[in-house]
């Protein structure tokens, strides 16, 4: 992860600084506040607390593999069972009358995911690298095979059902209508993000960049990296809790697949796609997946394969993520070069869209064939209509691509050959280190 | 008893063969790229889903020759447009490359063969009973899976260790700027050992694909239970592989085949909490498929460095 360079914090913050950091959160939490005046509908409601979970859970994941480097397969297993507890908190607290209002119950899936982050991370912390990412696999199979043998406690295929509007009321509030449960996903969310950009600015969050960059040396120092790395997992394991029991609360259920392979694919493919390198990048990431994964399935049937080329395409050619490749853009527009650099992407635009539109039609129509066959030939996808059976389709998703590819390539040379322009000249301007 | 005993065995043997005919392939790209091949169960699944069509149109016995030649030229592919320019981004972004990979296959095999299992059969020419042990027909497709594996990691191991090209390959696992100074062309054996590596998973899966399920979902079954054998046998160690392969094929064999649970063997004595009752219930056969991750977590922490391994990562 050498790429990757820490979060360029200054040293000692000035007094402008400050008022920009204090500044910025605070529009952040004025944003939330707005943003359901602005988009009221129900449809809008659920997407945002869907975002702001998934927000949660990816800067949980990269405290892991942005910030300590380690790339875990298994981070679903502490929001499923922050989820779960949660969810038998929940039930626990209306059966038995106790004075815990709903805010609260995040809490009780964060102290879940941290206890399970303690017990299991002692082991898979020991090592770092491809033997850690194996292992979080295992013990993310382990976990998620045991919840379909302990049937009581996981409810089995079903999962287990809570009703949140019967828990102690504070200020009257039903938590029923979406509304007020944004307003409690928004108000966690604001602290989680807090708490976490909090974590990155302590000498403990600096150690964890340094277990990522060089844990020889750490050792050489005297702190020992296996117990740095496994603080930063038991945080993760926290933070994932709290996002699973926010989960639980916003869909009134947990079952099984909160602690599957495919949650936990979920928050890799968030946190790399938006950024591993800088604290916005997963929640850049968070929005984009949540967001594409809602919109994409309306468009296509085969979204989640859009979804894994995406995936691929990111980690060939953008391997800081979105966050990463604005950032890079940086010292390109400071030193005033951005007019060049943009013109030729608006250059590489037509051909790569092309070729691009050709590969979706080419998909789009494979799909028709293998998937439903029997069906109408004239499918609508990403808005288009058209034949799939006619062989004038497959001849313009064919030259397409081939065509659009050609040309391309050329206009590639020729972003490239920008770049390089831009890149010297932000380099002499001094704008590069 | 002693039926059950036997044939468990055999049948723990078996799986354990063809575990260690993808483990074999994952190890020698792991120790040689230094990436641990998240899709290597993927190219199994290819193999399964080549040879079903490939044996529609052709007969199984071609099918068990072109499937793995054409699954391994796409794991060539692989290599030498995916992996080799995502390297310079480190190991880490090597194991995301085909984690998305693998993620990838599994959707466009969905998209072309569908959700469901295929019907993938025994060949007629197989489709026999071997022998008879205490009046248990053993299927003689099974014996020929047996035989495959056993044929295969024999010459592999003669090809490793007395072959010309073996002694490249080895000599390109520690030393390759030695072994390109000698005039080979490492990034082509690197390639070429990548393509031979998913080919033998393939293999698995062709052979596989009729006595298991073959369906898109067969990659992420065996997958995690792939990387288990690979980290208990410990990291880059071929012998370790085939202990462990032949460790977990036997577990969870004879796991499957009993009944007995907490309950029954300490009856009465059972406790009060629902919680607890699960698990005093539940029958060795039904932990039988957590029992592998058991297993890797028990040697991480009694042997982080896996059975025959010597490095610690």
């Amino acid at each position: 992860m050498s790429e990757i360079s820490a979060p360029s914090l200054p040293a000692r913050s000035t007094r402008s600084d400050s008022v920009k950091f204090y500044g910025l959160w605070i529009a952040v939490a004025v944003a939330l506040l707005v943003l359901p005046r602005i988009f009221s509908s129900g449809g809008a409601l659920t997407t945002f607390s869907l975002i702001g979970i998934s927000i949660i859970f990816a800067l949980s994941y990269n405290i892991l593999l942005g910030q300590t480097g380690m790339l875990s397969f298994g981070h679903a297993v502490y929001y499923g069972l922050g989820g779960f507890l949660a969810v038998h908190g929940m039930n626990l607290i209306a059966s038995s009358k106790l004075p815990i209002p709903l805010p609260l119950v995040p809490l009780i899936g964060g102290v879940a995911g941290l206890i399970f982050a303690m017990i299991l991370g002692w082991v898979s912390t020991r090592r770092s690298g491809t033997a850690f990412a194996m292992i979080s696999l295992g013990v993310a199979e382990l976990v998620a095979s045991s919840a379909l043998i302990l049937r009581s406690f996981f409810g089995g295929e079903a999962g287990i059902t809570a009703n949140r509007t019967k828990l102690f009321r504070l200020f009257d509030w039903s938590f029923g209508p979406q509304i007020q449960i944004y307003y409690l996903v928004a108000a966690w969310t604001l602290i989680a993000m807090i708490l976490m950009y909090a974590l990155t600015r302590t000498p403990w969050g600096r150690m964890c960049n340094a277990v990522r960059d060089n844990p020889e040396r750490v050792q050489f120092v005297g702190y020992d990296p296996h117990m740095i790395r496994y603080i930063a997992f038991c945080f993760a394991g926290f933070f994932a809790g709290i996002a699973g029991a926010l989960s639980a609360i916003n869909f009134e259920i947990a079952n099984s697949a909160y602690l599957g392979a495919v949650q936990s694919g979920t928050v890799l493919f968030a946190a790399y796609i938006g950024g591993v390198g800088l604290f916005i990048g997963p929640i850049i990431g968070a929005i984009f997946v949540t967001y594409l994964s809602l919109a994409l399935s309306d468009l296509t049937s085969v979204w989640q394969l859009y979804f894994g080329l995406i995936f691929i395409a990111v980690i060939m050619f953008a391997p800081g993520g979105i966050a990463g490749l604005l950032m890079k853009h940086r010292p390109v527009l400071r030193a005033g070069m951005i007019g060049t650099v943009l013109r030729s992407y608006l250059a590489a635009l037509v051909p790569t869209a092309a070729m691009l539109a050709g590969l979706v039609l080419a998909i789009e129509i494979v799909v028709h064939h293998t998937v439903n066959a029997s069906d109408d030939p004239n499918i609508k996808a990403f808005g288009m209509s058209f034949n799939a059976a006619s062989p004038l389709i497959w001849g313009l998703a064919a030259a397409l691509i081939v065509v659009g590819y050609i040309v391309a390539r050329k206009t590639w040379t020729y972003v490239a050959h920008a770049w390089d322009t831009a890149m010297t000249a932000a380099r002499e301007k001094g704008f590069l280190a | 008893m002693l039926e059950l005993i036997v044939i468990s065995t055999l049948n723990g043997v078996l799986f354990g063969m063809l575990l260690f005919l993808m483990a074999s392939g994952l190890t020698v790209i792991f120790s040689m790229l230094g990436v641990l091949n998240f899709a290597h169960a993927s190219f199994y699944m290819i193999g399964a889903f080549f040879g079903f069509q490939l044996s529609r149109w052709f007969g199984f016995w071609p099918a068990l020759v072109i499937a793995p030649v054409l699954a391994g030229a796409l794991g060539a592919a692989v290599e030498r447009y995916g992996l080799r320019n995502v390297h310079k981004n480190g190991h880490v972004a090597e194991l995301l490359f085909t984690f998305g990979l693998a993620f990838a296959i599994e959707e466009i095999v969905q998209m072309i063969w569908g959700k469901s299992p295929v019907d993938y059969r025994v060949p007629a020419s197989l489709d026999f009973p071997a022998f008879t042990i205490f009046s248990t027909n053993y299927p003689a497709y099974k014996m020929f899976m047996l035989l495959v594996s056993i044929a295969i990691f024999a010459a592999l191991l003669v090809g490793l260790k007395k072959t010309r090209i073996g002694m490249i390959v080895q000599a390109a696992l520690t030393h390759p700027h030695m072994v390109g100074h000698l005039g080979h062309n490492v990034g082509r054996i690197f390639m070429l050992v990548f393509g031979f590596g998913t080919a033998l998973a393939a293999v698995a899966g062709v052979i596989a694909g009729p006595a298991l399920v073959t369906q898109s979902n067969m990659a992420g079954l065996l997958g995690p239970i792939l990387f288990v054998v690979v980290v208990v046998g410990g990291l880059g160690s071929l012998p370790g592989a085939f202990i462990a392969s032949l460790l977990i094929g036997l577990l969870q064999t004879f796991a499957v085949s009993m009944n007995g649970s907490l309950a029954s063997v300490f009856g009465p004595l059972g406790p009060g909490h629902t919680l607890l009752a699960d698990i005093w219930n539940v029958t060795v056969a039904q932990i039988a498929p957590i029992l592998p991750y058991v297993l890797l977590v028990l040697i991480l922490t009694f042997r982080p460095m896996g059975l025959l391994g010597t490095r610690e990562t």
